[in-house]
């Protein structure tokens, strides 16, 4: 019997490389872009625009490119093997579109020094690591101004995944966007503690709305918590991609996180050997931030929101801007002062008005 | 008309042996079936799937992670489940073992010194074991019901690590993100040779399976494992305690299970983080029955089911194909074992109740054997 085994193992290695060999002669003189996904390309949310990304590349560089992707590769012991594996089989561009790939992109970097990374929302670099981010605060204090307009009891709910600062940093603009409409507007918050977890989501949106509020916002990627507040009649925002198809009804606007240009332009910079490691954090001004259109709003919030837009977008107008307070009343912006990127990158405080116990 | 099964008086011991070949073989058939529906070529589709993670070293490597902890809790499952106790909760005693295991590098974080990886093999171990012991001890005392009792600890586990690492755990410099702080050097089990990840886990793994091999075929436990596994009345009169089993069982299950989950996170993962198994303590039952609850058969049952997990990023990667295809895999598999297992010890029989009287005798007496 165990001779057998071996006889059958040994027949298979033998048909496999010489399978092996047939497969490698192929030419290979396209640049091939791979990705990395924490949840499937049909989240309709974070994963979705990456995405979305993803094919605008093909687009735009047709037949000079060639792109695949892993999905649903989780954080941990295997997205360091996922990445591994594309940076193997030939890729020359991998971008990695979680927070939570930092460490094992660093790692593969490190072995494969000619490849070159692109990781997302994270503060690691290295000679072939760039990170990239978008500035959604921009975004989520257009959505505070417009909920506290449109909430009829002056409370919204904040459907949040992870208490890292970027999600930190969303919640406080959104409280500081309805603060400048409503001073004593109440913002609820559930934690998840997931990217995407449509059937979490959809109790957290479920638990918002029995505690009373009348709008819901999300930090997490699934639609689930735009159908529950269709169900529930209320109104809700988008998150990472227009999701007006899930809520014709109920949608106000939403953050569409813009990677099509970034991509092509990171892409165009390996094929024309200019690129190099960077950071990025671009918000409205460089496209990288979108906002979907203005529905189910009354016209004089739409208004208001199409200016203040206008004004972050010009950069005239900058979300943090003084005077702020911590949530324990304590000074943190003095009259006019404006949040340095620093201060902004590692948020690890609310500001006043938040009500939620900060997760420590 | 009623389709029925009847027990075989004596199951071909050759074809109960290549059984699992038999379920591959058509395991490989339904998957170029898939590949089919899908649209893809089919010769490419299980190359990729099953041959290209073999063609690479490193690919090996990362193979030989993924089947260490299938292949090390589903030995200690091949005891239990040979013993005729059913621990369907090997993937809670492996996240309590590796919690066990983790608590020196990541509470003792200055205590650095190589006595510590021992250590903390011996507390995954440890951690995994008296984990296993609440449902036998359940069992014995109460008569609960050990396929509810060791599942719904699962989550019990999940759970507290869950909440270990969101809170006490937490990594202070981890800017709030519910993952511990990184394994120092001397926590981490390294690395066996240069042209991969694979790590010493992979000799304990190996080491484990002779043990239970020898145990299980040559000594006088093994032939009490086996008689109070088919009949506990029979071991009774032999002067084998069953309860003593059951204890004897799940002490060994759970602890090898321990001691996986803190392979993986000491190996692989390399520090603590809200879920650290993709459901090995799960998949292993597969391994196990794949097996034949036999070790050595368990050794390779655990490479064949982390082949499928690899094969499936390939498979993403070179055909553009789903990863759920990778579960549809690992089902087909599980199911297509049991599924010749039953034609192997039963016998099928279309039975018409108005048609005379004599199946009805015979209807009796198959379920008398059935009972036995």
């Amino acid at each position: 019997m165990k001779r057998r085994i071996f006889m059958l193992g040994a027949a298979a290695l033998t048909a496999a490389m010489g399978l092996a060999a047939s497969v490698t002669a192929q030419a290979e003189d396209k640049l091939k872009v791979g990705f990395v996904y924490i949840g499937p390309p049909g989240d309709f949310g974070w994963t979705y625009q990456h995405d979305q990304g993803r094919k605008a590349i093909e687009e735009a560089l047709g037949d000079k490119v060639e792109t695949t992707f892993l999905e649903n590769v989780p954080e941990g012991g295997d997205s360091e093997r996922a990445i591994e594996r594309l940076a193997r089989s030939g890729h020359g561009l991998i971008f990695t579109t979680s927070f939570g790939y930092m460490d094992p992109t660093l790692k593969v970097a490190k072995k494969f020094p000619k490849v070159k990374f692109e990781h997302a929302t994270g503060y690691k670099r290295a000679d072939n690591v760039t990170t990239y981010s978008s500035r959604f605060y921009e975004g989520r204090y257009l959505l505070g101004q417009i909920a506290a307009r449109e909430s009829k009891k002056g409370v919204a709910g904040y459907i949040a995944s992870f208490p890292i600062p970027e999600v930190i940093r969303g919640i406080n603009a959104f409280v500081l966007g309805a603060q400048s409409v409503n001073p004593d507007f109440k913002l609820k918050v559930v934690w998840v503690n997931t990217w995407f977890d449509p059937g979490k989501e959809a109790d957290a949106a479920k638990t918002l709305v029995d505690q009373g509020v009348d709008i819901i916002t999300q930090h997490t990627d699934s639609t689930a918590a735009m159908q529950v507040a269709a169900e529930r009649g209320i109104k809700a925002f988008g998150q990472a991609s227009d999701m007006i198809e899930f809520g014709k009804e109920t949608q106000l606007t939403s953050i569409i996180d813009n990677w099509d240009d970034y991509y092509i332009a990171r892409t165009k910079a390996v094929l024309d050997g200019s690129w190099k490691s960077e950071e990025t954090w671009g918000g409205m001004a460089d496209e990288m931030v979108h906002i979907a259109p203005f529905t189910n709003m009354a016209d004089e919030t739409k208004a208001e929101a199409e200016k203040t837009m206008a004004a972050i977008k010009s950069k005239e107008f900058h979300p943090f801007t003084g005077p702020i307070m911590k949530q324990d009343g304590s000074v943190w912006l003095k009259e006019g002062e404006v949040a340095d990127d620093g201060t902004l990158l590692g948020m690890n405080f609310y500001v006043k008005g938040v009500d939620d116990k900060f997760p420590q | 008309m009623a389709i029925e099964l009847i027990k075989r008086k004596n199951p071909s011991k050759v074809i109960s042996m290549v059984s699992p070949f038999i379920a591959l073989a058509v395991t490989l058939i339904a998957g170029v079936l898939i590949f089919l529906a899908l649209g893809k070529n089919p010769i490419n589709g299980l190359y990729s799937f099953f041959i290209e993670p073999l063609t690479e070293a490193w690919s090996v490597h990362e193979l030989i992670i993924k089947a260490v902890p299938l292949v090390l809790i589903a030995v200690g499952l091949s005891v239990c489940f040979r013993s005729g106790n059913w621990n369907i909760g090997a993937e809670g005693q492996f996240i309590i073992g590796a919690m066990a295991g983790s608590i020196l590098p990541i509470m003792m974080h200055d205590l650095q010194s190589p006595i510590i990886l021992p250590l903390m093999l011996i507390m995954g171990f440890a951690g995994g074991a008296l984990f296993g012991l609440i449902p036998a001890y359940l069992k014995n005392k109460f008569g609960t019901n050990e396929i509810l009792t060791s599942l719904m600890l699962v989550y019990v586990a999940q759970l507290f690590l869950d909440w270990m690492v969101r809170g006490p755990w937490k990594n202070p410099e981890g800017f709030n993100f519910p993952e511990s702080r990184a394994f120092h050097e001397f926590a981490v089990l390294p690395e066996m040779m240069s042209s991969g990840r694979a790590n010493w886990g992979a000799v304990i793994a190996v080491i484990a399976v002779v043990i239970f091999a020898v145990l299980l075929g040559k000594t006088l436990k093994g032939f009490e494992i086996k008689v109070i596994g088919e009949s506990e009345r029979a071991g009774k009169f032999a002067g084998f305690d069953a309860k003593k089993m059951t204890i004897f069982a799940f002490l060994i299950s759970g602890g090898l299970a321990g001691l996986a989950g803190l392979i993986e996170v000491a190996g692989a993962i390399q520090q603590m983080r809200p879920v650290i198994s993709p459901g090995y303590g799960f998949t292993a039952i597969i391994v196990a029955f794949l097996g034949r609850l036999n070790p050595l058969g368990i050794l390779a049952a655990g490479l064949v089911l982390a082949l499928t997990y690899l094969g499936g990023e390939a498979a993403q990667i070179s055909l553009g194909i789903s990863d759920k295809v990778v579960r549809v895999f690992q089902g087909l598999l599980l199911f297509f074992v049991l599924l010749s297992d039953t034609f192997i010890n039963y016998q099928v029989r279309f039975d018409n109740p108005w048609k005379n009287k004599q199946l009805d005798q015979a209807h009796v007496d198959s379920k008398k054997v059935g009972a036995e």
